[in-house]
């Protein structure tokens, strides 16, 4: 078995009187799509907010690729190769779909101010460059027709697919979606689905947080269950479904059955 | 018929390069050269409204400490220009500092800058109107030191200001002087126009040149949401501190240029309401739109010499007196202006593309 990718060990986190993380630790493979479920307010987002060093952790620390992540600092996270979506979209709404991913570019980009204002070839061909992989991020996901539309007039499902191309844009090796399907109907969510299984095909690590279980289930290597800021399961999608924990927590009965 | 849009393009580009060319001769003719004087003052508004417009429109940062920077710009150049400093400190100046204008502006942009990052490093973490307070404190802290800096050393000279501020001088010859070219006299306030449009120009190249970069898209995802904006990996820190510095660089230079120009600085040209005033024609023109700034920059510049050119003639022919007093009617239009667009144009008189297609689609669904 290879070292996994990521491995977060120990976190803790806390807001006030609620213990939204208790001593989580879980691993991801490369390679592989690892869900992350659990009831409402069970601490999933949370932890994708420690992982991007959008909050720091009260307690543990994350390895990423073999280094220990900085966690608090998100644009040196964004660079070490994690990028994310959220789960209230949160798109530069003012801004086209397409220009949308040429800042999800920043951080590989190396322009400077003399760079920009003297155009120099370097900052041109840099230019040039991100708009057309902007472009082909676009088109990856399905919505290159749309690039000069402005964010907040894509559809619902296409907004959620533009906040993927531009978590791509980062260059991510683990990339993390919040609650991608919420909101989605049948047949978005469908696409959304092929859209993760074309990533995995190309061989992006995916740390999927969803409530729709068929999906995570259907789409999942492996799953890891949280509660109450605890992780209370974490294996193949077989054996978490069956786990008495797992239904008591959450599924229920009936998905144990289905 | 539709022509070549290139060729349109440039064909635009060429009117108004010829319209700017002639306009100080134009205005002169018809209204005055005092009219120039006041065209020249509107190109520094240009100035001023474009360097705030960077953190204001594109950052999205409220700044109503703005005008500090041009403070710093104009004392940098009136301390460097005039006889104050070998008149307050004999000993250490012997003969009066009279450095040249291109040593000059550099310099006050480069300290303005600095003063810039200097107000933007304590304010990171805030935002909106813990923002606006802040920077309001700022701009009002610089101008109580120039008023208080003249005890126990004079250095600003105090509430009285600094006078005899030479004239920038360009190839030796004084711009505040008219000059013989071709057998034509060019007033000063003509050559001053030359030398402003210059510069305006320059900012202006700058600013698009900026705006269409990786750090232009930075400024706007920071003001549009700057969580993800850090998710996406942009330094939130570094590039607001850049927005700062280099838009209080704009305010040193056009500060240096006023002060060259007026002869004169005083801490009162310093105060809170021209930091106001600055920040409306950002608001006004189409925040972060270039074109819109410089738009609402112009008309706030024109408007209150317009009043006072216009207000009495007219009211005494409408009423045989004078019911308001231009100053006071420049105050009420210009609340009745802001209300007036903020209602019916909220993003601005003219707002960039994008905004202007999301307001249409509104109109439609409405
Ligand atoms: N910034 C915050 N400040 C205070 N409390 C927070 C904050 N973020 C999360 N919490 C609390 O932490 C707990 C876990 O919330 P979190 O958003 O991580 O849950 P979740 O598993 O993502 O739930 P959902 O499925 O509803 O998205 C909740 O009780 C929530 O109220
Ligand atoms: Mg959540």
């Amino acid at each position: 078995m290879s070292a996994p990718l990521l491995e977060a060990r120990g976190i803790s986190k806390r807001f006030g009187g609620v213990q939204a993380l208790r001593d989580v630790s879980l691993s991801i493979r490369a390679g592989e799509v690892y869900g992350l479920i659990g009831p409402n307010g069970a601490g999933k987002t949370s932890f994708f907010n420690v992982l991007t060093g959008l909050y720091s952790a009260d307690q543990g620390e994350v390895r990423f690729d073999g280094q220990s992540l900085p966690l608090g600092v998100p644009h040196r996270i964004a660079g070490l190769g994690i990028a994310r979506t959220f789960q209230n979209i949160r798109l530069f709404g003012a801004m086209s779909a397409l220009e949308n991913v040429m800042v999800g570019r920043h951080i590989r980009l190396h322009t400077g101010v003399l760079g920009a204002i003297l155009r120099t070839p370097a900052a041109r061909r840099e230019e040039a460059d991100t708009e057309a992989r902007a472009h082909a991020l676009l088109r990856y996901v399905g919505i290159d027709r749309l690039a000069n539309q402005q964010a907040t007039h894509l559809s619902y499902g296409d907004q959620r697919r533009l906040e993927i191309a531009r978590a791509l844009a980062t260059e991510p090796r683990l990339l993390a979606l919040d609650e991608p399907a919420a909101g989605m109907n049948a047949t978005e969510t469908a696409g959304l689905r092929a859209l993760i299984e074309k990533l995995r095909g190309d061989g992006m690590t995916v740390l999927l947080i969803e409530h729709d279980v068929k999906l995570v289930m259907g789409l999942c290597d492996r799953v890891a269950v949280l509660d109450y800021g605890e992780k209370i399961a974490e294996d193949v999608p077989d054996v978490v479904r069956r786990d008495p924990r797992v239904i008591a927590a959450y599924l229920g009965r009936e998905a144990a059955d289905a | 018929m539709s022509a070549d849009p290139k060729l349109k393009a440039r064909l635009g580009i060429a009117l108004i390069g010829v319209a700017l060319a002639v306009l100080p001769f134009a205005v002169g003719a018809t209204f005055g050269n005092s009219w120039v004087r006041i065209v020249d003052f509107a190109l520094l508004y240009v100035m001023l409204a474009l360097g705030l417009n960077i953190v204001v429109g594109f950052a999205g940062l409220l700044d109503l400490g703005y005008i500090a920077f041009y403070a710093v710009g104009a004392y940098l150049y009136a301390l460097l220009s005039s006889p104050h400093l070998a008149t307050a400190f004999p000993a250490l100046f012997a003969v009066a500092p009279g450095w040249p204008v291109w040593a000059v502006l550099p310099l006050g942009a480069l300290v303005a800058g600095l003063f810039g990052v200097m107000l933007g490093a304590p304010t990171l973490k805030l935002r909106g109107d813990y923002l606006a307070i802040v920077t309001l404190g700022f701009g009002e802290i610089i101008r109580i030191f120039l008023n208080n800096l003249n005890a126990p050393a004079n250095i600003t000279n105090g509430p009285q200001g600094i006078n005899n501020i030479a004239a920038a001088q360009i190839g030796g010859h004084a711009l505040n002087r008219p000059l013989e070219l071709f057998g034509v006299m060019v007033p000063g306030v003509h050559l001053q126009y030359y030398f402003f449009l210059a510069l305006t120009l320059l900012v202006v190249f700058v600013c698009v040149r900026l705006q269409d970069s990786r750090l232009g898209r930075a400024w706007v995802a920071i003001r549009e949401d700057e969580v993800a904006a850090r998710a996406c990996g942009i330094n939130t820190r570094n590039v607001k501190l850049l927005a700062f510095g280099l838009g209080a660089t704009f305010g040193g230079v056009a500060g240096g240029l006023f002060a060259g120009f007026q002869g004169f600085v005083s801490p009162e040209s310093f105060g809170l309401l021209e930091s106001v005033m600055v920040l409306c024609m950002v608001v006004l023109g189409g925040m972060g739109h270039i074109p819109g700034v410089i738009l609402g920059a112009v008309l706030l510049a024109l408007l209150p010499e317009a009043l006072r050119w216009g207000a009495v003639p007219v009211q005494q022919s409408l009423f045989g007196k004078v019911l308001i007093d231009p100053e006071s009617l420049r105050l009420l239009l210009f609340g009745i202006a802001l209300v007036v667009v903020m209602r019916w144009r909220p993003a601005g008189l003219w707002p960039s593309a994008l905004r202007k297609r999301e307001l249409a689609a509104h109109g439609e669904a409405a």
